[in-house]
Formats: C-alpha cells, sequence, structure tokens
C-alpha cells in the first residue's frame, strides 16, 4: 500500500477517450523524445542491408532497394517508452516482418534483432508475426531520423518502445530467449506495457 | 557490451526525507534514508512514484546524485510544465516519505576500476548529476584514475555542485562553458560545447578515455557526434539523455 505523497494532487490526468489507451505509469506527450545508449550510427543507405541469420549464417537478405520494392504499410500506432511517456497515433511507413519471415524456412521460436552500433534487443517470433510488428522507414510523412532510428527501426508498438530497436539490421532467429542489450541491463525479457513489465522480474 | 547483469525484482520501498539542500535557483538535492536500499552503482537511476489522496499517481526517473555507499540522494530540476519536479522541489519537506524504486540502469556507470583509462565526463545542466555520483565514487575510493569534467552551463549561477567542484583535488579538472551569460572578467568557456571546444578540452582520442555524456537530447547528439568525428570509438562513449520527454 503506498503512503499518500502529502500535498500532492497531480495535474495530467488523461481526458477519458485516452486513458483507455494509455498503459498505467504512462503519461501521453506530444513530443518525440530520444533515448539510447550511445552516439547515434550513420550508415549510408549504399551500404546498409537488412539479413535475417539463423545459426550464425545468413538465409536472406535485402538491400535498401530491394526492402523498398516488397510491399510497403501505413501503420498508425500508439508507442508506449519504458521511461513513461506514450506517444499516441504514431505514423509510419513500414514492411511487415510477416512479409521477411515469409521468405526464410524456420522453426525459430525467438528472434534477437541486432543493429548497427551493436545495439540488440530479444522478441518471442509469436510477436513479431501476424502483422504485429514492422521494419518502419518512414514518420509522419517523412525519412525516419537518424536520432530516432533512421535508415530504418524495428517497430513492435504493443511491447515497450525499446523492443522497436533503432538502427536495426537484421533479425538473428533463435530456439531460445536470450537478452538482449537492455535486457542484460535489468530490463524486462518481455516487456509488455499493459502489466507494466519494465524491469527483470516485473 | 559485457556488463553487470542487474536481476531479481525491483520492489517500491517507502524512503524518508531526511534533508533538503538548495542547489540552484531551480535546482534541489534531495537526501533519503532508504532502509531497504540494496545499494547501487555510480550512474544508475532510480523512479519515484507520487500518490494523490484520490489514489492517481505519478511516476519519474531521476538520476541518484550520491556514490555508492552513501545515502540516497537525488538532485532534480524544477520544470515549468513539470508535474512530479515541482512537487519534489516545492513542496516536499523533510520527514515527508518518498517511494522509490531501483537502482536501474547498468551500461551509464562506472564500477571504479582505475586500472583503466581516463574518464571524460560531459555535462550538459542537470546532466552533471550522474557525473556527480561518479565523482564522489572516485573520491572515496581515493582513485587516481584521471578526469575530466566539461561541464556546460547557462550561467555560473546555474552550476551544480558548484562548491563541491571547485574543491575536486588533484586528477580532476572542472570545465565550465557558460552558454548565456558570463561574470565580468570570465576567462572560460563560453558557447555551446561543439566539435572546436571538444578537441581542445577532451583527452585525446589515443589517450583511450571513456567517455560519459549526459544532458538533453541535441546537446548529447552533438557531443556524442563530435567525439566520435575526432576519433573516440563509438563504443566508448555512453550516453544518457533527458529533457523533452513531455515534462518531469
Amino acid at each position: 500500500m503506498s503512503p499518500i505523497s502529502r500535498g500532492f494532487h497531480g495535474r495530467r490526468r488523461e481526458p477519458a477517450e485516452q486513458s483507455s489507451r494509455v498503459p498505467p505509469g504512462q503519461y501521453v506527450t506530444q513530443d518525440f523524445p530520444v533515448l539510447s545508449a550511445g552516439p547515434t550510427p550513420r550508415t549510408a543507405l549504399d551500404n546498409w542491408s537488412f539479413s535475417i541469420r539463423q545459426s550464425g549464417n545468413t538465409s536472406k537478405s535485402w538491400t535498401w532497394s530491394e526492402l523498398q520494392d516488397l510491399p510497403v504499410e501505413d501503420v498508425t500506432a500508439d508507442i508506449h517508452c519504458v521511461t513513461r511517456w506514450s506517444k499516441l497515433d504514431t505514423r509510419w511507413r513500414a514492411v511487415s516482418v510477416d512479409t521477411l519471415l515469409a521468405q526464410v524456412e524456420h522453426n525459430a521460436r525467438y528472434v534477437l534483432a541486432f543493429c548497427d552500433g551493436g545495439y540488440t534487443t530479444n522478441l518471442p517470433l509469436a510477436d513479431v508475426t501476424a502483422g504485429q510488428a514492422w521494419v518502419a522507414f518512414d514518420y509522419d510523412g517523412e525519412p525516419l531520423a537518424p536520432e530516432h532510428g533512421g535508415p530504418a527501426r524495428l517497430l513492435v508498438p504493443h511491447l515497450y518502445f525499446w523492443k522497436s530497436a533503432k538502427w536495426v539490421r537484421g533479425l538473428e532467429l533463435l530456439d531460445k530467449d536470450e537478452p538482449g542489450f537492455w535486457e542484460t541491463y535489468g530490463y524486462n525479457m518481455y516487456g509488455d506495457p499493459w502489466r507494466e513489465q519494465r524491469y527483470a522480474g516485473d | 557490451m559485457a556488463g553487470t547483469a542487474v536481476r531479481g525484482r525491483l520492489t517500491w520501498q517507502v524512503s524518508a526525507v531526511t534533508a533538503l539542500i538548495d542547489e540552484t535557483a531551480s535546482v534541489k538535492t534531495i537526501e533519503l534514508q532508504a532502509p531497504d536500499w540494496a545499494g547501487h552503482l555510480a550512474g544508475q537511476h532510480l523512479d519515484v512514484r507520487l500518490t494523490a489522496e484520490d489514489g492517481y499517481r505519478a511516476e519519474r526517473s531521476y538520476s541518484i546524485a550520491s556514490a555508492p555507499g552513501e545515502p540516497v540522494a537525488l538532485t532534480v530540476e524544477r520544470l515549468e510544465d513539470g508535474e512530479v519536479s515541482p512537487y519534489l522541489t516545492e513542496e516536499l519537506r523533510p520527514g515527508d516519505d518518498l517511494e522509490i524504486r531501483g537502482p536501474v540502469g547498468g551500461y551509464f556507470v562506472w564500477d571504479g576500476d582505475d586500472s583503466v583509462t581516463p574518464l571524460m565526463l560531459i555535462a550538459g545542466g542537470s546532466g552533471v548529476v550522474p557525473l556527480r555520483s561518479i565523482l564522489r565514487h572516485r573520491s572515496n575510493l581515493r582513485s587516481t584514475v584521471p578526469v575530466r569534467l566539461l561541464y556546460s552551463a547557462r550561467s555560473l549561477a546555474d552550476v551544480i555542485y558548484r562548491d563541491e567542484l571547485d574543491q575536486e583535488g588533484a586528477g580532476v579538472e572542472v570545465i565550465y562553458t557558460l552558454t548565456r551569460q558570463q561574470p565580468q572578467g570570465w576567462t572560460g568557456h563560453r558557447g555551446r560545447v561543439d566539435k572546436s571546444m571538444l578537441s581542445e578540452v577532451a583527452w585525446p582520442p589515443d589517450q583511450q578515455a571513456i567517455a560519459y555524456v549526459c544532458g538533453p537530447t541535441p546537446f548529447v547528439e552533438t557531443v556524442a557526434s563530435s567525439l566520435v568525428g575526432l576519433g573516440y570509438p563509438a563504443q566508448r562513449v555512453k550516453t544518457e539523455r533527458f529533457g523533452g520527454i513531455g515534462g518531469s
């Protein structure tokens, strides 16, 4: 039972029409904050590719232009950062992870997204399939800015936003769950905002 | 990227406010007595939770200002449009309860290993808070690792921990840059941190320094990319950002 904070009244109540869309402990922001552990990597599109790997081998990879030639979807989603901001109705152009995985034979149960700069994050396969995850390259009608993960980032809006890895370069398909970068430093292996799975053990 | 795994569930605990210290006109340090605190590393942060009488809650993260082994302390800047920081800096009194949870984050930390290379600490505004934990830890350990702190503040009156920083001993160089207002006769740096200032102030890349950069996002973006441009390997530039997150 939490003690009452003497003299605290709070003022940032969400309007009723929003509150059902805002997970516990979050507040709505109009900004698009930036969080990352190191410098922003910058990879020229000519040198960019997206790969799907299994057992250390590349099963399939796409150049930037090959990725653009795949079916592109317009995605509108609410996003929720573990640092407590949520942003509603964000608009992206993206290729579905389903489209990419359809070109690879596999029996994987988990994926580890890997990125420029060495960042990784882990997700169950069931959370990046069935129309729940994308490789996104446009945000709000513009090419995705480098500080927000451009040229391309993973977009998995139903999990905390650190799972939507910036500067993504591919997915490694795995039989077993392996912690990624923030997961190694005490953040939750799964990260469901509706269950407030911020840290290990939540 | 090897790291210290932090495992086990973090639970909310009730701490007691023991002291509030004015740092600047808009910044206070809050010292806490936290009987269930399991300790922290220099550079980590914690979560604060406020609960109103009607059950409404607000949570925010703050960097820990004290060194490992010292009582938990936070240093909080009041944001005009904030919900939690005005409460912490204006309403909170010694003796009040404050719910906290942590420590959180294991990457932006210095573990006290002075067998390694120099530290390049770069702060924008209240981004100095986790770096102060690192400096105090170094001092408590009597570490001899060489440190430079480049601290960007609007004016001298906005410098947090100024007395403490001015008393740092051998091996610690504190370099201020004042962006908006300089006192008469100021001979130090002025203006925002950029690549040319860093080329003058930062350890040369061949010193293999580790950089810790904390501040608002545009500050961190500029500093981190400038360090990489000067030859710092990206994995030796650790960043922590705040600001623009809707007002804490």
